[in-house]
C-alpha cells in the first residue's frame, strides 16, 4: 500500500518534471537563433526559393502562434511521435534508439568501473586517513575533479592511440567494415579508451564521498562500541563500515547519471564515438530541433530513472526505511 | 598544566604501564586506577600544540562483587575513563598513570585481549549498536566463539528477550528492550568487570529500576561493576561505593552509608554540596560552574566555588588522602 503510494508519488514528480521540461525546452528552442527551415534546407539554400521556404514553413505549421505549435508538438510527443530528425532523415526515436545503445555500453562500463574503483579508493583512503596513500588518493581525486573530460580524452588518445598505437583513434567500429560484420570484440576494442576516460574522471566523486562517509562511520559510537567489544582492523571495517557506507555510495552512483551523461557528450565528441552524446552535439550545432528536443526529454528520463533506482534500492535494502514504512 | 607524571610514554594511545612494583594488598581488588591522566593534543593556531587534560590524577578501584559509581555532572569527560580502561581512546589521546587489572598492569596488549571478554562496556544508548545489523547478530559478533548463536539466545532468554527480538534492528527496539539488549551484549562474553556508561539516561522509572536490578544482579554473581553516571540518586540505590568526579578527577571516594547519612559523614565540600542539592534534602543547586579543561584553577579544582577555601587552597593541588574509611582530595577535609 505504502510502496504503491511511494512509487505513484515518484511517477507524478517525474511527470510534472517532464511537462515543465517540455515547456522550457520549447521556449528555448523557439527563441534560439536557429531557423528550422534554414536548418532543414542546409546546403540546398541557393536552389530553394523564398516561396518554397514559406511553403515548408506553412507545411510545418510554423506560421501558427507559438502556443498552438506547442500543443500540436506536445500532442505528438504524448502519442510517441517525436518527429523526424532533420540531419539523419529518420524518425527521432530511431536515431535515439541506435545511439542510446552505443552510449549505454560506454556509460555502463564507465559507470561500473568508476563505481567499483571509486568505492575501493574511498575505503582505502578512509582507512588510512592522513597517511601517504590517503593523501595520494585525495590529491588524485581533487585534481581529477578539476580536469575537463575532453582534455583527459585527448591526452589518452595521444598516448595510447597515437604514440603507442594500442587503441583505435576513434569511432565505435572499424572503418570500412559493414555494420553487420562488426564483431563484438571490435566493438569492445573501440569502447575501451572512451570508457576509460569517463571512469577516470568518474571515480573522483564517489571516492571522496565514500572516504568522508567512512571517516564519519569510523568516528561513530557504534564503531567505538564494536572496538570495546574486541573487534578490530579489517574485520571491523568490513562488518560495520562497508555495510554502512555501501548504501549512500550506491545512491550517489545512481544519482550521478547526469554527470555521466554530460561526460559522455564530451568523451564521445573527442573519440568520435557514435553515441547519444555525439548526436546531441550534432543536433545542437546543426539546428536539428526535433532530435534535440527528443534527446533532452529522453536524457531527462534517463537521469530521473537513475535517481529513482537509487531511491528504490535504498528503500529495499535499508531496514530503517523498509521496516519503517511497513510499520508506520 | 599538570606535569606531575614523571613517566611519559611515547605511545599515543592508551599505554598504561606498571609504574610501581608494589604488589597488591587486597586480592579482591579487580581494578585499580591510580593517578590516571588523559590528555588530548590539539593543534591550535600556527601549529601551536595544546595539551588538553580532560582527566587528571584520577584514582578509583573496583572490587569483585562490588558496584562502584563514578558520579559527576554530564559532559565532564567521565566516559573517557571507561574508554581509557578499555583502551579505545582516540589516537591523539595521551594516557599516563597506572591501571591494574587482577593485580597486573593493564597494558595495551592485555586490553586488546580483554575487551569484550574479561572487561566489557554497557554503552549509553542504542546509538552504540550498528544501525544496519540485527541485534542478535551483533551480540554474536562480540562472542566470537563457535557456539555464538546458542550463547546469544541463552543470554537473550536470561534478559527476557524473545528469539524474534534478535532479528530486530536497533531502531526497532523500545526503550526497555534496548537497555536489555545492551546489557545482554555486555555480559555475553562472560565479563568479570563491567563498565556501565550512563546506564539510566532519561529512562522511564520502571526501566531505570530494571536496569539497576540487572547491574545489582551482576555484582551479586561476582562481577565488579563500574557505573559511570550523572544520576546520584540512581547510584545511591545500588552502589557500594561512590566516587565523586569533578573537573576531570575524583574528589572523594566514600562508602554508600556515608551518602545515605549525608552531611558531616561526607568528606569533600563538593560532595556535601551535591548531597544538599538532592531533591529530598535542600534541593539547592551549587552556585558556579565546573571549570573546563582549558582553564583549570591552579590550586584545588573546587576552590572557586568552595566556601571553606583558604589562601593555601589556591597554590597547591590537594593530594588524595585516606580519611575515615574513604578518600578525599581536600586539605581542610575532616
Ligand atoms: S582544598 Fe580548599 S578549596 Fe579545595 S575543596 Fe578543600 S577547602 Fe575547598
Amino acid at each position: 500500500m505504502n510502496s504503491a503510494k511511494y512509487v505513484a508519488g515518484k511517477a507524478l514528480r517525474m511527470l510534472t518534471l517532464l511537462i515543465a521540461l517540455c515547456i522550457v525546452s520549447f521556449i528555448l528552442v523557439k527563441n534560439s537563433p536557429i531557423d528550422p527551415v534554414q536548418a532543414y534546407i542546409g546546403a540546398d539554400m541557393m536552389r530553394v526559393s523564398e516561396e518554397q521556404r514559406e511553403q515548408i514553413a506553412e507545411n510545418w505549421g510554423l506560421d501558427k502562434p507559438p502556443v498552438e505549435q506547442f500543443i500540436s508538438w506536445a500532442g505528438a510527443i504524448v502519442q510517441g511521435d517525436f518527429g523526424t530528425s532533420m540531419i539523419y532523415r529518420v524518425p527521432v526515436l530511431t536515431v535515439i534508439g541506435n545511439r542510446f545503445t552505443a552510449s549505454l555500453a560506454l556509460m555502463g562500463v564507465a559507470w561500473l568501473l568508476s563505481g567499483i574503483f571509486g568505492f575501493l579508493m574511498g575505503v582505502i583512503a578512509g582507512m588510512n586517513k592522513g597517511k601517504l596513500i590517503d593523501r595520494a588518493i585525495k590529491w588524485y581525486c581533487l585534481t581529477l575533479a578539476a580536469t575537463p573530460t575532453f582534455w583527459l580524452g585527448l591526452i589518452l588518445l595521444m598516448i595510447f592511440s597515437v604514440w603507442l598505437g594500442w587503441f583505435p583513434i576513434g569511432l565505435g567500429v572499424p572503418v570500412g567494415v559493414l555494420s553487420e560484420n562488426v564483431t563484438l570484440s571490435e566493438k569492445i576494442y573501440h569502447l575501451i579508451l572512451p570508457a576509460l576516460t569517463l571512469s577516470i574522471v568518474g571515480v573522483a566523486n564517489i571516492a571522496l564521498h565514500t572516504r568522508q562517509k567512512l571517516l564519519d562511520v569510523l568516528e561513530s559510537d557504534y564503531i567505538l562500541f564494536a572496538r570495546a567489544n574486541g573487534e578490530s582492523g579489517l574485520g571491523l571495517v568490513w562488518k560495520h563500515g562497508v555495510r554502512n557506507i555501501m548504501l549512500p555510495a550506491v545512491t550517489l552512483q545512481f544519482a550521478s547519471f547526469s554527470e555521466l551523461f554530460g561526460g559522455s557528450v564530451l568523451a564521445e565528441q573527442v573519440f568520435s564515438y557514435p553515441g547519444l552524446g555525439q548526436a546531441t552535439v550534432q543536433a545542437g550545432l546543426r539546428g536539428d530541433v526535433p532530435l534535440l528536443l527528443g534527446i533532452v526529454l529522453i536524457s531527462a528520463i534517463f537521469v530521473f530513472t537513475g535517481n529513482l533506482i537509487g531511491d528504490i534500492i535504498c528503500s529495499i535494502v535499508d531496514p530503517r526505511i523498509k521496516e519503517g514504512r511497513a510499520s508506520v | 598544566m599538570n606535569t606531575k607524571q614523571t613517566s611519559k610514554f611515547s605511545h599515543s594511545n592508551a599505554s598504561i604501564m606498571n609504574r610501581s612494583t608494589e604488589s597488591l594488598a587486597n586480592p579482591e581488588e579487580l581494578l585499580v586506577v591510580k593517578n590516571l591522566s588523559v590528555s588530548f593534543i590539539q593543534y591550535a593556531k600556527g601549529l601551536k600544540q595544546l595539551n588538553l587534560e580532560v582527566i587528571c590524577d584520577l584514582n578509583v578501584s573496583v572490587n569483585s562483587g562490588e558496584i562502584v559509581a563514578i558520579v559527576g555532572s554530564s559532559g565532564s569527560g567521565k566516559s573517557l575513563l571507561a574508554h581509557a580502561i578499555l583502551g579505545i581512546l582516540p589516537t591523539n589521546a595521551k594516557v599516563t598513570g597506572t591501571i591494574r587489572y587482577q593485580g597486573q598492569a593493564l597494558t595495551t596488549e592485555r586490553q586488546k585481549v580483554f575487551r569484550g571478554r574479561e572487561i566489557s562496556l554497557i554503552p549509553q544508548s542504542v546509538n552504540y549498536l550498528d544501525p544496519l545489523m540485527k541485534v542478535g547478530e551483533q551480540v554474536q559478533n562480540t562472542i566470537r566463539t563457535k557456539d555464538a548463536k546458542q550463547l546469544q539466545q541463552q543470554v537473550f532468554e536470561r534478559y527476557h528477550l524473545s528469539k524474534e527480538a534478535g532479528l530486530l534492528y536497533p531502531f526497532q527496539l523500545s526503550g526497555g528492550m534496548a537497555r536489555r539488549v545492551l546489557v545482554a551484549t555486555a555480559v555475553s562474553g562472560g565479563a568479570k568487570l563491567i563498565i556501565a556508561d550512563e546506564p539510566t539516561p532519561g529512562l522511564h522509572p520502571e526501566v531505570v529500576a530494571e536496569t539497576l536490578a540487572h547491574l545489582k544482579e551482576l555484582a551479586n554473581q561476582g562481577c565488579g561493576v563500574m557505573m559511570i553516571t550523572h544520576d546520584i540518586e540512581a547510584a545511591m540505590k545500588i552502589a557500594d561505593r561512590i566516587a565523586v568526579f569533578y573537573a576531570g578527577t575524583t574528589v572523594e571516594v566514600a562508602p554508600i552509608e556515608d551518602f545515605k547519612e549525608g552531611g558531616e559523614a561526607l568528606r569533600h565540600p563538593y560532595t556535601r554540596a551535591l548531597w544538599m542539592a538532592l531533591p529530598e534534602n535542600d534541593f539547592k543547586p551549587i552556585p558556579g560552574f565546573q571549570p573546563t579543561p582549558t582553564d583549570l584553577p591552579p590550586g584545588c579544582l573546587f576552590e572557586p566555588r568552595c566556601h571553606l577555601r583558604t589562601a593555601e587552597c589556591q597554590c597547591k593541588k590537594p593530594e588524595m588522602q585516606d580519611l575515615r574509611g574513604g578518600q578525599v582530595r581536600c586539605i581542610h577535609a575532616t
